[in-house]
């Protein structure tokens, strides 16, 4: 099995990557390859041109700015992995990075890679969701932001143009007491999710619930933000019923269907994963008390 | 038509250079143009695990490399893991004794994967070798001795320190 014939690129910097793409026709970025690879060895993708990204400088890096954190698109998941300041500021993202694949495919695999693939059940995709990422995307025109919510435009489609390229994913830091949790129901360790949940919250000082940010991945062609779980939470206290009830409205949303689950199946994980996510971001949420349940 | 491009590279210690298409996997080139067959090759999508190889002393799956890609870097296959041509590693051993192979196929990319997994975390728990192996598939073991031998390996490791 190899890849079809194409030629092959090795652009240094962006500029030039981003020039090849508007002169080339039927080009293809390689980023870090996990899914792209697959793709090109069962020949569903059969580009005429490869512009490989991983000779390209200032694409690698993780930096705190402006109450966000931002990573460079060609940053690898690996080191997304273990990095403390994604521990510390946007730990979310460093409980869900351990599901994504294996160490292998992680030590490649990319977060723009990653984003851009799209795939609607890849938990870097569930994450950007989560937390209201911005995408900065660069042309020939210079670059432009992309709220993630206007990201995925369609199946496996992000809002970018063919003489275009991600070059970084902003993700706001949410307060340092905040709870996050992350549940996934998937048939093997590494797997894609056949369902995910991520769960951000705040309270104030009585208990409430403050914010709340409740997103599913895997349940339909994008992730899903549970907008009405996230407003059955706001100001109350997060007991066992509220969010066993809060997340009930899961099963109204529409699932996708294939060979691992039927819709309703989705659903159905989609209020258990939801509660579960919930409930390990209630559990950590700073000021709650350890015998809260 | 055909694009080739020059690739120069250190394997398991040794400096090759050779021509390459650019569409060939780094798992061809490391079987058919470098002649070092210990790298199996299953699926060749990224999913089964047996062409694992070290790369910059990180695994990668060979499947999921271009040949290209790999200009001017290290790897280690399996034939580099053994101290010599007579030793086997404490890991290699460890598989021989706890019979952590049946018909050897996974086998490459489990000591691989195994050997950085090893290096990173010296005293791994019985979960913990299993999430690490997750991405290997072995169709003979049921993975039982697979994960002994890793185990083994690790207290053989900490003996040696």
């Amino acid at each position: 099995m190899k890849p079809p014939p194409f030629s092959y690129h090795d652009p240094r910097t962006v500029g030039d990557a981003v020039a090849l793409l508007g002169r080339l026709d039927n080009a293809k970025l390689l980023a870090g390859g996990q899914s792209m690879m697959p793709m090109l060895n069962m020949r569903f993708v059969q580009p005429d041109h490869i512009i490989d990204l991983n000779k390209v400088d200032g694409l690698a890096y993780i930096r705190e700015a402006n109450d966000a954190l931002e990573i460079g698109a060609m940053t690898r998941q690996r080191d997304i992995e273990f990095s403390d300041l994604v521990r510390k500021r946007i730990p979310l993202m460093h409980e869900a990075i351990q599901h994504v694949g294996h160490r292998q495919t992680r030590n490649r695999g990319t977060i723009g890679g990653s984003l851009c693939h799209l795939d609607p059940s890849a938990e870097l995709v569930t994450v950007a969701a989560a937390m209201d990422a911005t995408v900065t995307v660069q042309g020939p025109n210079g670059t432009r932001q992309v709220a993630f919510a206007a990201f995925p435009v369609a199946f496996m489609t992000p809002a970018i143009e063919l003489n275009e390229l991600v070059t970084s994913v902003s993700f706001p830091i949410w307060p340092s007491d905040h709870g996050y949790g992350f549940a996934e129901f998937s048939r093997r360790h590494g797997d894609f999710a056949i369902t995910s949940a991520a769960a951000l919250l705040t309270e104030d000082a009585s208990g409430k619930i403050t914010r709340a940010s409740v997103t599913l991945g895997g349940v339909a062609v994008a992730p899903i933000r549970a907008v009405e779980v996230e407003q059955a939470l706001i100001g109350q206290i997060p007991d066992d019923k509220c969010l066993r009830e809060a997340c009930e409205a899961c099963r109204a949303y529409e699932a996708i269907e294939d060979i691992h689950a039927p819709a309703s199946y989705r659903q159905h994980l989609a209020t258990v994963m939801s509660r579960r996510a919930l409930e390990q971001a209630r559990a950590r949420l700073k000021s709650s008390q350890p015998a809260k349940h | 038509m055909t694009e080739t491009r020059k690739v120069a590279l250190t394997v398991n210690g040794k400096r090759y250079e050779a021509d390459a298409e650019v569409r060939l996997t780094l798992a061809d080139f490391i079987r058919h143009t470098l002649g070092l067959t210990g790298t199996h090759l299953g699926c060749e999508h990224g999913v089964c695990g047996a062409c694992t190889i070290l790369f910059d002393g990180l695994t990668a799956r060979s499947c999921l490399m271009l040949a290209v890609q790999a200009d001017g870097h290290d790897i280690t296959t399996v034939e580099g893991l053994a101290p010599s041509a007579t030793e086997l590693s404490p890991l290699q051993e460890a598989f021989r004794d706890n019979h952590g192979l049946q018909c050897g196929f996974c086998t490459p990319g489990m000591l691989t994967t195994l050997t950085e997994f090893l290096r990173e975390n010296p005293d791994p728990t019985e979960q913990d070798v299993r999430i690490a192996i997750s991405g290997n598939l072995c169709r003979c073991t049921g993975y039982q001795n697979i994960v002994a031998a890793a185990l083994d390996a690790a207290k053989r490791l900490q003996a040696a320190r």
